[in-house]
């Protein structure tokens, strides 16, 4: 293969760095949704119980 | 009384996806039919046009760093305008989730760029002799990147967040006038980089065996920039829902 170093180098940086923002905003996603899901809900306005 | 008429059923239309409840719903349904295909599409466009393409008669295996610069410059200019285009709804219509698109679109637009004009530096430094030119296209193309750093910059500089969302989509609104230049600086200018091969109008002047792997990368870096973008705005609905669920305790706390 002519030009391999080139051609190698383009092909980890088209891999690696999609790859790195896929990762990350996936994390991103699972860490607020389970940050989320651990808050209990506030009661309503209006529907307390005094 | 004309322009209230007829602009404000879209923007009670919009609102509607504002809820983010149902934008977390609708968004958690897409998610998959985009980054599964993306990276199928990717993984067949990319094996193929690194291992059975064939070679230019020119430039040699060089060329296979099309299959990913391509895309990336396509993705580039794309990413912008859908800033801008959320920039719009947020100033007209005044869209918290276009507010949150814009802001989550810009690192990723920015990301692949840079990208673009890295791969770029790599195919124009065997072909041209050079890892970069003061070319047209090029130079137009960083100032895109600078753009985006602009916005990722501005959004975040301000302790108001709805002064730096109003302050960044006017700078992605102005920036808009980059895309045209960019698309048409190899017409308008004497250009080392080469003239577009695939047009709208026009048949492409691109052997197929090489056209199909770039379709497959092309499709697939896109259905995966969609994909990267939305798991980021959901992640920011939920930071955003997270921060008034913790408020209204503090509230409730404090009496």
């Amino acid at each position: 293969m002519t030009h391999l170093p080139f051609v190698a180098a383009s092909y980890a940086l088209g891999v690696l760095l999609p790859s790195a923002y896929a990762i990350a905003a996936w994390q991103r996603m699972r860490r607020a949704g389970r940050r989320l899901a651990s808050i209990p809900r506030v009661r309503r306005r209006g529907r307390s119980p005094q | 009384m004309d322009a209230t008429i007829s602009i404000a059923p879209r923007g009670r239309n919009l609102h509607r996806f504002a809820n983010p409840g149902r934008f977390l719903r609708i968004s958690g349904t897409i998610l998959p039919w985009l980054a599964v295909p993306g990276l199928v599409l990717t993984v067949i466009g990319l094996t193929w046009g690194l291992f059975y393409s064939p070679a230019d008669w020119q430039q040699g295996d060089a060329v296979r760093i099309m299959y990913i610069h391509v895309p990336a410059a396509w993705l580039a200019s794309a990413g912008y305008f859908a800033l801008a285009l959320c920039s719009f709804v947020s100033l007209v219509w005044r869209h918290p989730l276009a507010d949150l698109a814009a802001v989550e679109i810009g690192p990723v637009g920015a990301g692949f760029t840079a990208l673009c004009l890295a791969t770029g530096s790599l195919w124009g430094r065997p072909m041209w002799g050079a890892w970069w030119v003061w070319d047209a296209r090029l130079t137009s193309v960083l100032v895109l990147f600078f753009l985006y750093l602009g916005h990722i910059a501005l959004v975040r500089a301000f302790d108001n967040p709805e002064r730096g969302y109003r302050a960044g989509a006017i700078l992605a609104l102005v920036g808009a006038v980059d895309l045209p230049i960019i698309k048409f600086s190899v017409d308008w200018w004497n250009t080392l980089h080469q003239p577009d091969t695939i047009t709208l109008t026009g048949a492409p002047t691109m052997y197929i065996a090489m056209l199909w792997p770039l379709l497959f990368t092309t499709l697939g870096y896109t259905l995966g920039f969609a994909a990267i973008t939305i798991a980021r705005l959901r992640a920011a609905v939920m930071e955003r829902r997270i921060s008034a669920l913790l408020m209204a305790r503090a509230h409730e706390v404090g009496g």
